[in-house]
């Protein structure tokens, strides 16, 4: 990955932590940063580009880039807030005995609101969903779950809200929720009429 | 009303965050580590989304956006937005402002919904790893299903929200 040559002593004092506090990432090097903000970069080519082609079309780029750039961080802080505040209150491994085929509509409730648990991106969702199943949660309530994960996360709702008005999201959120039980009754009844689940049982953590 | 709604986020979740520090110190600290980490870690894609809206708010202008967007732009551009939806992976959290800036520049509200929902629910590129870890059953009929609801999600709000 690196192409710059490393030299072995370089190696030697690096792995066991050399001078690094405990717990700390590597520091990021400057090729990583260029890696990371490539976009931005040729963005701002781009800006530059019109500022040097077309100068009356650079005022409104500038200003509506600084308009958005604003909007965001102001509605970024809190979401982030939020996402760390949940990730250290709600509980991931205890969730799965209370959504079993008996929990009717307390199970999809809880499910839906773990699903807006704000924890990451969806793939992040899939193996907790895997150990939800394993650990008795009926397929309704792990495809609520999924779905709110998905489509209706807090931190994504409150984005929404700022953005797009709190009637486009209320709206959103109105359909999508009822949408999303009735998804999970199909599947469960669907999975159940053809024989159960098929999850692969070469992944340990899927036998069920 | 958006921004009566932003600070109250703000009281809300600095005041859990206040609790959390009176209750359990280093818990709060491992939430503010998470959150710092949150935000540096979304910061490069959210500034080059919200450049690439900067550019092209300002450059192309509204009345091509809603010639090709907008009400009279008809079904293609409604199904062409769920269609990119469904197929590509971009955080919501970055997707949203986008499809905001072209609401706003006269973009249909159905077709950016599509767009969204599409985006949200049809989750294609992830699907490989779903059925990995839920099975086929599952993830290709949890896939299938969101679709429609996705599409029919959209109309019903292009139909509500004017």
């Amino acid at each position: 990955m690196n192409k710059k040559l490393t030299q072995p002593s370089d190696v030697l004092q690096k792995t066991p932590a050399g001078g690094m506090p405990q717990g700390e990432p590597p520091k990021k090097t400057a090729k990583q940063w260029l890696a990371d903000y490539r976009w931005v970069l040729i963005i701002a080519l781009a800006d530059l580009l019109v500022w040097v082609f077309s100068p009356a079309q650079a005022t409104p780029v500038i200003h509506n880039t600084w308009d958005y750039f604003v909007e965001m961080v102001v509605i970024l802080i809190p979401v982030v807030v939020l996402i760390g505040l949940f990730e250290v209150w709600v509980p991931k491994q205890q969730i799965g005995k209370y959504l079993g085929r008996e929990s009717g509509w307390k199970g999809i409730l809880l499910a839906l609101l773990f699903g807006t648990a704000p924890t990451g991106p969806l793939y992040v969702a899939f193996p907790i969903a895997a150990m939800l199943l394993k650990k008795g949660a009926s397929p309704l309530n792990v495809v609520v779950f999924l779905n709110t994960w998905a489509a209706i996360k807090i931190p994504q709702l409150l984005v929404e809200a700022r953005f797009l008005g709190p009637s486009f999201m209320l709206v959103r959120l109105a359909l999508t929720v009822p949408s999303a039980i009735l998804m999970g009754w199909l599947i469960q009844k669907g999975i159940e009429r053809s024989g159960g689940l098929d999850l692969d049982p070469a992944r340990p953590e899927n036998i069920s | 009303m958006s921004s009566i709604l932003t600070w109250s986020t703000y009281v809300i979740v600095f005041g859990a965050l206040g609790v959390l520090v009176l209750r359990d110190r280093a818990k709060a600290k491992q939430a503010v580590k998470i959150a710092v980490k949150s935000f540096f870690g979304i910061l490069p894609i959210m500034l080059a989304f919200i450049g690439l809206i900067g550019l092209l708010l300002g450059v192309v202008p509204p009345e091509v956006i809603s010639r090709y967007l907008g009400q009279g732009a008809g079904w293609w551009a409604t199904l062409t937005a769920f269609g990119l939806g469904a197929v590509l992976y971009i955080a919501s959290l970055v997707s949203i402002p986008l499809a905001a800036s072209l609401l706003r520049a006269g973009a249909s509200v159905t077709t950016i919904a599509a767009f969204l929902t599409g985006l949200m629910m049809v989750n294609t590129v992830t699907l490989p790893l779903e059925i990995k870890y839920l099975g086929k059953k599952m993830a290709l009929s949890r896939n299938l299903l969101s679709l429609v609801f996705a599409f029919a999600i959209a109309l019903v709000m292009g139909m509500v929200l004017r």
